[in-house]
């Protein structure tokens, strides 16, 4: 009984209880795109970009593909004409702060970006701050502010104290490669990555 | 007070706290609630005080600081009972007077009592229009409770509803009580609160929690806080009863660290409720247990989202979690977590003291019951309104709000908070309830109401709601942040008079995004001032877009101010006032307004002698050029 049978995309899928849509898609292989998650970490469900459209009950809805529990009978599809105007307009979105993922929007049918904002090249997935935390119990980055204001930063105390194991695994998780390039510094001005590991190899 | 060993015992002190009281005697009550005690109540308060001592009256008057009675546009206010004799914007000056007059000569102080629109004095509370169309069934107890007391509480028959859930009736019967009730949760969504206790009670594990979310934060709001503040036991009881039909043993109290007053009243309310053991274990007797914690907010507006709120309680960041899961079944530390509003909570002692079927007997349909709302904006007289759902709007805004000040006209209402929408004239006879307004593109919300004059500027008023949600937006989803954000920028040009052809309908699409994709409901709806705005106000946005004009005269970049040569009598008052001496003229010269230097503040428009009215306001058109400096002005007909 720990098995449930969903549709995706017309594709009767077999799927364990507990499992994702998202999971159960990529046993399936079925695509769906997404850029906050990763199979290390829980789900986030902060980029919107693997948002599906579910139907149960003769009702349809939007969700997470990433979050959203599978279920007996579910109908999901991953790329109806309202999803995709939803992704198009997220990525359009994030290009806005991020362009460096300009390969990406255009996956997602956006040539000509309507938006501007301050280019951080960070699209605040928090795989940083999550991997850091979650996979290597490190808690060296986090994000602060909130709301437009928010941003990730190395927390100022790896200076002084060391949390920061210099893996540089974030720097692989990184979408943008913004955390290789800059290693944020966006709120702490003046600290650099040398400034990080001197400290470090100092101790 | 000893502690109450049974459901007998509280009715036994509550007769003996009745003994001591003399329903004859007068009783002078002060609102101490926030909008009084800004306006100077404390004073009154003290006057009273000293007044009475002075007069020897101290064995023949009692007196007695209350919660918020609502009419906070004429505080401080003050009633004296039996009579109700109510007195508005009283100063400590006036105390003396009412005290010789009303309390010794018996009569009335004609000058402090409310005086309707055809000059008519009223003294009693109650038939003051404000009052007269209200049913203050939750908030109506504020007035006669000092809020720092349990006593004047059960004097009242404060927790005999909690007595008679414990000792009378199964955690099933309170349960369906509220179902029957159908009880809709005050604090936005409107889901019913029964089917939420149940979803709860039947979830697995044994540690379950029920809350009070009094993280209020809708800007104009105060209904939570007032209630808070002035009446914390009812809010209590409804919480302590909430928890035995849920079957819960702990619960919590989310109160915003702003509301410093409902903190101190809430936990003088709690300390008073355990010493009685009407908290704590084996509850009256009942072999029922159960306490409260108080969880003090970190002033995230969001933390009023259920998720988010319970993640704040755990000590963690204010966020929305984005699991498909209620928190009714995995909340706080992923236990069952009932959430309900203030308002709601304080729904409930009356529910089981009166049933199901006195509640279902007020209201409409699909809403049963009162609402506060807190009226606020240009209205005459704004403050906190209880009114059955199913009232008009405009039963709200002219019969009790008294309709709009100066004789100006009515231009929208909005409801629901930030994320509510804004209703045009032709709604104003919609009935008031949860479906009717979202129906018509707004939402009950947790009852803010800002009711706006012809004055104001409708993408002015999106752009400021779409501000607050964007700074208050905790930026973990991209639709919610960026999408926020764009918006705000769009709304900021067009105000700026740099709105494009194509901006507004670029803001629908991002309206729709943000509502299909944000995490949470803070996101969901943060669009509604924007898409009611743009569907009864279109013509207000084509104005600033493709005219650069804000008819309401409000966008600082689309407005200009000049002197009309024809009217200008040279009086000197503009040019005095203006603070940037952007205003050159003299005596005998007609005055001019530099254009570079004018920073459109409005204080020449509004110094500028009535008689005279030659400051004109212009938006849209140019400024028409001024005379050359020295012209002397042409004197009206008849001054020379």
């Amino acid at each position: 009984m720990n098995k449930v049978t969903l549709n995706i995309d017309g594709k009767d899928v077999k799927a364990e209880k507990g499992m994702t849509i998202l999971e159960a898609a990529k046993t399936a292989d079925i695509h769906i795109p997404t850029l906050c998650h990763h199979n290390k970490l829980a789900p986030y469900g902060a980029c919107r970009i693997c948002m599906v459209e579910i139907s149960k009950n003769g009702k349809s809805k939007l969700v997470t593909s990433c979050v959203y529990e599978v279920e007996e009978g579910l109908v999901v599809n991953t790329a109806t004409p309202k999803v995709i105007k939803i992704r198009k307009m997220l990525m359009e979105l994030m290009l806005a702060s991020a362009p460096v993922l300009k390969e990406v929007g255009q996956q997602h049918g956006v040539e000509k970006p309507r938006f501007v904002s301050e280019p951080t090249q960070c699209i605040l997935c928090g795989l940083c701050v999550r991997y850091c935390a979650e996979v290597k119990g490190a808690h060296a980055i986090t994000f602060v502010g909130r709301g437009t204001k928010r941003r990730v930063a190395f927390i100022d105390e790896v200076v002084s104290t060391g949390v920061c194991m210099d893996c540089r695994e974030c720097y692989g998780v990184c979408p943008t490669g913004k955390i290789p390039r800059e290693t944020d510094g966006a709120c702490f001005e003046g600290i650099t990555v040398e400034d990080v590991l001197n400290s470090i190899n100092a101790k | 007070m000893a502690r109450l060993k049974s459901t007998a015992d509280l009715e036994k002190t509550r007769q003996k706290i009745l003994s001591k009281r003399d329903p004859s005697r007068p009783c002078i009550t002060v609102c101490a609630g926030t909008g009084c005690h800004a306006l100077g109540a404390n004073l009154v308060y003290e006057a009273f005080i000293n007044e009475i001592a002075k007069n020897g009256l101290n064995k023949k008057v009692d007196i007695r600081r209350t919660g918020c009675h609502g009419f906070c546009e004429r505080g401080p206010i003050t009633v004296i009972f039996p009579d109700e004799i109510c007195y508005l914007g009283i100063k400590a000056e006036d105390v003396p007077e009412i005290i010789s007059t009303t309390l010794i000569e018996k009569r009335l102080v004609d000058r402090l009592l409310y005086e309707d629109k055809d000059g008519v004095k009223i003294a009693h509370e109650g038939d003051i229009p404000f009052y007269k169309h209200q049913q203050r069934l939750i908030f109506g107890s504020n007035q006669h409770i000092d809020p720092e007391s349990i006593e004047d509480y059960i004097a009242l028959g404060g927790y005999s509803a909690l007595a008679k859930a414990l000792s009378t009736m199964k955690p099933d019967d309170v349960l369906d009580t509220i179902k029957r009730a159908n009880l809709r949760g005050r604090g936005g969504g409107g889901f019913p609160a029964g089917v939420k206790w149940e979803t709860t009670r039947n979830a697995p594990g044994d540690i379950k929690y029920v809350i009070v979310n009094a993280d209020e934060g809708d800007p104009g709001a105060f209904m939570d806080r007032s209630l808070l503040e002035g009446n914390p036991h009812s809010v209590i009881e409804g919480l302590i009863i909430g928890a035995y039909a849920v079957g819960s043993h702990q619960g919590y109290v989310y109160v915003r660290q702003e509301y410093p007053l409902a903190v101190s009243n809430l936990t003088l309310a709690l300390n008073q409720a355990r010493e009685l053991g009407i908290l704590g274990k084996n509850i009256l007797d009942s072999g029922f247990d159960f306490d409260v914690i108080i969880h003090r907010g970190a002033g995230a507006f969001v933390s009023g989202e259920s998720s988010a709120l319970m993640n704040a309680i755990e000590g963690k960041v204010g966020e929305p979690r984005p699991k498909y899961i209620r928190t009714a079944v995995s909340g706080i530390w992923e236990r069952p977590s009932n959430l309900n509003n203030v308002e709601t909570w304080a729904n409930v002692p009356l529910i089981i003291d009166k049933g199901a079927d006195w509640f279902t007997s007020i209201g409409t349909e699909g809403s049963k019951g009162t609402k506060i709302f807190s009226l606020v904006g240009k209205v005459n007289n704004t403050g906190l309104v209880e009114v059955p759902m199913g009232i008009s709007l405009r039963e709200i805004i002219y019969d009790i709000g008294g309709g709009i000040p100066q004789g100006k006209k009515f231009k929208a209402v909005q409801t629901g908070g930030p994320s509510g929408g804004c209703l045009p004239e032709s709604y104003l006879d919609i009935p008031v309830d949860f479906d009717e307004l979202s129906k018509a593109g707004s939402m009950m919300g947790s009852g803010g109401m800002i009711v706006m004059d012809e004055d104001t500027c409708m993408v002015d008023v999106a752009r400021y709601f779409i501000d607050f949600l964007a700074d208050e937006s905790c930026g973990k989803c991209v639709p919610c942040r960026a999408g926020l954000e764009q918006m705000l920028s769009i709304l900021d040009r067009i105000c700026n008079g740099e709105g494009k052809a194509e901006d507004i309908e670029v803001l629908e699409e991002l309206s729709d995004v943000l509502q299909d994709s944000a995490l949470c409901a803070l996101g969901q709806t943060a669009p509604n001032p924007v898409m009611s705005t743009i569907q009864y106000f279109r013509d207000e946005y084509e104005a600033h877009i493709e005219q650069k004009r804000c008819p309401a005269g409000v966008c600082k970049a689309l407005i200009s101010y000049y002197i009309d040569p024809e009217k200008c009598q040279a009086c000197k008052i503009c040019l005095g006032e203006c603070p940037v001496q952007a205003i050159s003229g003299d005596k005998n010269i007609i005055h001019i307004i530099d254009q570079e230097l004018c920073t459109k503040c409005n204080t020449c428009f509004e110094v500028c002698p009535t008689r005279f009215s030659a400051v004109v306001k212009i938006s849209g058109e140019p400024v028409p050029p001024a005379p050359p400096y020295g012209t002397e002005v042409v004197r009206k007909k008849g001054k020379q």
